[in-house]
């Protein structure tokens, strides 16, 4: 017995620190990757051309921003199921502050990150003080969401392009090669990391995520940080929506539809606990670029929607088999 | 003496959801031009008999404290599956509807499986099998389209009698075939035992994993059940992404209403069926009211805000603060 645990640690002792410290869930996710793109070079050569690495990363990042927020509430062991109208409410209201000439120009991003954070507000006071699921609280707030949407752009008919600096923002170049929506995520990579492991509001998140009940106990405000986490996910969607919008240079109903499931299975992917309290921003990143590698490869093979839909789902249930397991009860 | 008292506290989600409904459903009816007359009865119940059955599925799994947010893709996949292979005669027809219903049980063991085998979260786990069986009902019909055989729809969607709603008589036979003995039995007790406390479940020898299990299994054949009626009422199969999540999301709110309790181990289905038809009833009464259609999402979901937000009612009885935290 003691034997075998002898041995398992010497074979851990002997890998590089840096190997021996990260998670086995972000190196099967990074082992994923580079399985992914070795499959796609036996597809197709332009796979590992530099080009197609930085198109896809482009793609990912609007992904990225969005899981970023969705890791925040994960990580607390709550979800947030509002992503995809919080998402298309953002655009939609950053394009329509566009239309108010150029203090609304100026404006635009602003409001839409400020209008995912007031439904973000009203997912996290249902959550952290009325204490509702959070699963039930997002949904019903992404069904206020698209209500309001619904009547905005009923009666009349907006503007709903996105205004240049919105575009720039997405699809410009301020570095020559790399787009500015990689740099976007990158800052957003930064501020997650800072956010999650050099601030009290991070220790906070991993504690409640482990037990609440304790974090409280240890004086912890629990639904303050509660509420701030849904409000940083709210407008962390509604940041990606802008993004989006920027992309497709149009805010449309129904954008963000194509958003949620992929968020959720990024952060999972990337080894972040469902339950809460466990998982590395690395790994959501991992995540992002696995999914979004996937759905390239999935594209470039022509595979419709259908297919799409039935390989998510199973990928996602298998890597939750593979590390996404709950402890058994007994 | 005290007996029919257990009984009454028992009921009470259930009582609170049928006295919602009769309320919402008099103004309804009181407000709506024909007034009360078959036609208008007949109308609201092949509405709501749809999310009835959703409803009953996800009150199962809701009372083992699980949630199931595949239900509505249960629904539009089987209605995919119904509009390819209930048709013809009278034989093919009928194996056509076990063949539907047998796929509904089929996804509900699948989710069962994961969910107390596999040890996962059932919210991410019916997230992802929802993709799934959404990708296959869209396999089956990528277009709208396909038929049903017409003679068995008209007579399950019709009314016997000239009177009474033979889709409300279908629901009434589903509750008594399905929902009673499974509350009866081992396996249904466990259930309840499982969503109320599953350790207190396990240490009394308490068949937890069974009981679940079979919560699961038979959700999968309400909501085939669902999908099938569906087929009955449109003709068509139609693999709908927003119509499916719409079902998931009504039947949270209906078992809600229905005063079945999201942590589990309390409520019945037959709460959640009055829950249906008062969420059915919200959309109708914004009709009858002569709502502008455009505000009519919006409405619903406040309506659906204030709905979940009555159980936080709860929190007003708390003595402790820690029992927040549960």
């Amino acid at each position: 017995m003691s034997e075998t645990s002898e041995s398992r640690l010497s074979v851990k002792a002997r890998l590089p620190a840096l190997l021996r410290r990260a998670d086995p869930a972000v190196l099967t996710a990074f082992g994923c990757i580079l399985l992914l793109l070795l499959l796609g070079s036996l597809y197709s050569s332009n796979f590992l051309s530099p080009d197609y690495l930085l198109q896809q990363l482009k793609v990912a990042s609007f992904l990225g921003v969005v899981s970023a927020g969705m890791m925040i509430v994960i990580l607390l062991g709550h979800i947030d199921l509002s992503v995809p109208w919080v998402m298309t409410m953002g655009a939609m209201m950053a394009c329509a502050a566009a239309g108010f000439g150029a203090t609304g120009a100026f404006v635009a991003i602003p409001v839409g990150v400020l209008c995912g954070m007031a439904l973000g507000l009203l997912n996290g006071f249902g959550v952290a003080y009325l204490r509702i699921p959070s699963m039930i609280v997002t949904l019903a707030s992404n069904v206020v969401a698209q209500g309001l949407m619904v009547v905005y752009t009923g009666g009349f008919s907006p503007q709903d392009s996105a205004p240049p600096a919105i575009r720039w923002l997405a699809t410009g170049t301020l570095v020559p090669g790399v787009p500015n929506a990689i740099l976007v995520w990158l800052a957003v990579s930064a501020a997650m990391v800072f956010l999650l492991a050099r601030t009290a509001f991070g220790r906070a998140v991993y504690g409640i995520g482990n037990s609440e009940r304790a974090a409280f106990l240890s004086g912890v405000g629990t639904r303050r940080v509660v509420m701030i986490a849904f409000i940083l996910s709210g407008a962390l969607s509604a940041f990606g929506g802008v993004l989006l919008a920027g992309y497709a240079s149009k805010a449309a109903q129904a954008m963000g539809d194509a958003y949620l499931l992929p968020s959720i299975a990024a952060v999972v992917l990337g080894g972040t606990s469902i339950l809460g309290g466990r998982g590395s921003y690395l790994g959501t990143v991992a995540g992002v670029i696995l999914i979004t590698l996937l759905q390239s490869i999935l594209s470039v093979m022509q595979m419709p929607e259908a297919g799409r839909q039935i390989v998510y789902g199973i990928v996602i249930i298998v890597m939750l088999l593979l590390y996404g397991r709950a402890p058994p009860s007994r | 003496m005290s007996e029919w008292r257990y009984w009454l506290n028992e009921q009470r989600g259930t009582l609170t959801g049928l006295a919602i409904f009769l309320v919402m459903f008099s103004v309804y009816v009181a407000n709506h031009p024909a007034g009360f007359t078959a036609n208008v009865v007949h109308t609201a119940a092949n509405k709501g008999v749809l999310l009835a059955f959703v409803a009953m599925a996800q009150a199962l799994v809701v009372i083992t404290a699980g949630i199931d947010l595949s239900v509505g893709m249960i629904l539009v996949l089987t209605n995919c599956l119904a509009s390819w292979i209930v048709v013809g005669a009278a034989v093919p027809t009928t194996l056509g509807v076990v063949a539907v219903l047998a796929t509904g049980t089929i996804c509900g063991a699948i989710n069962g499986a994961l969910v107390i085998y596999g040890r996962l979260q059932p919210i991410v786990a019916t997230i992802a099998t929802g993709a799934v069986y959404f990708g296959l009902g869209l396999l089956l019909r990528p277009f709208p389209g396909g038929s049903v055989n017409e003679d068995l729809a008209d007579a399950l969607t019709g009314r016997l009698f000239g009177v009474i709603p033979s889709s409300l008589v279908a629901l009434a036979a589903v509750v008594l075939i399905i929902w009673l003995p499974f509350r009866k039995s081992v396996a249904g007790r466990a259930a309840f035992a499982a969503g109320s406390s599953e350790p207190a479940a396990f240490m009394s020898g308490v068949p937890i994993r069974r009981g679940k299990f079979a919560a699961y299994l038979l959700s999968g054949l309400l909501a085939g059940m669902g999908g099938l009626f569906l087929t009955f009422f449109t003709y068509t199969g139609e693999a709908a992404y927003a119509s499916g999540s719409a079902y998931t999301l009504w039947s949270i709110a209906a078992v809600v209403l229905g005063g079945v309790s999201l942590y589990g181990g309390r409520g019945s289905a037959v709460g959640a069926i009055f829950g249906a038809f008062a969420a059915r009833t919200t959309g109708d009464m914004l009709f009858a009211f002569d709502v502008d259609p455009l505000w009519q999402p919006l409405l619903q979901g406040i309506v659906l805000m204030i709905a979940v937000s009555i159980g936080s009612l709860a929190l007003l009885r708390v003595r402790n603060r820690l029992d927040w935290f549960q």
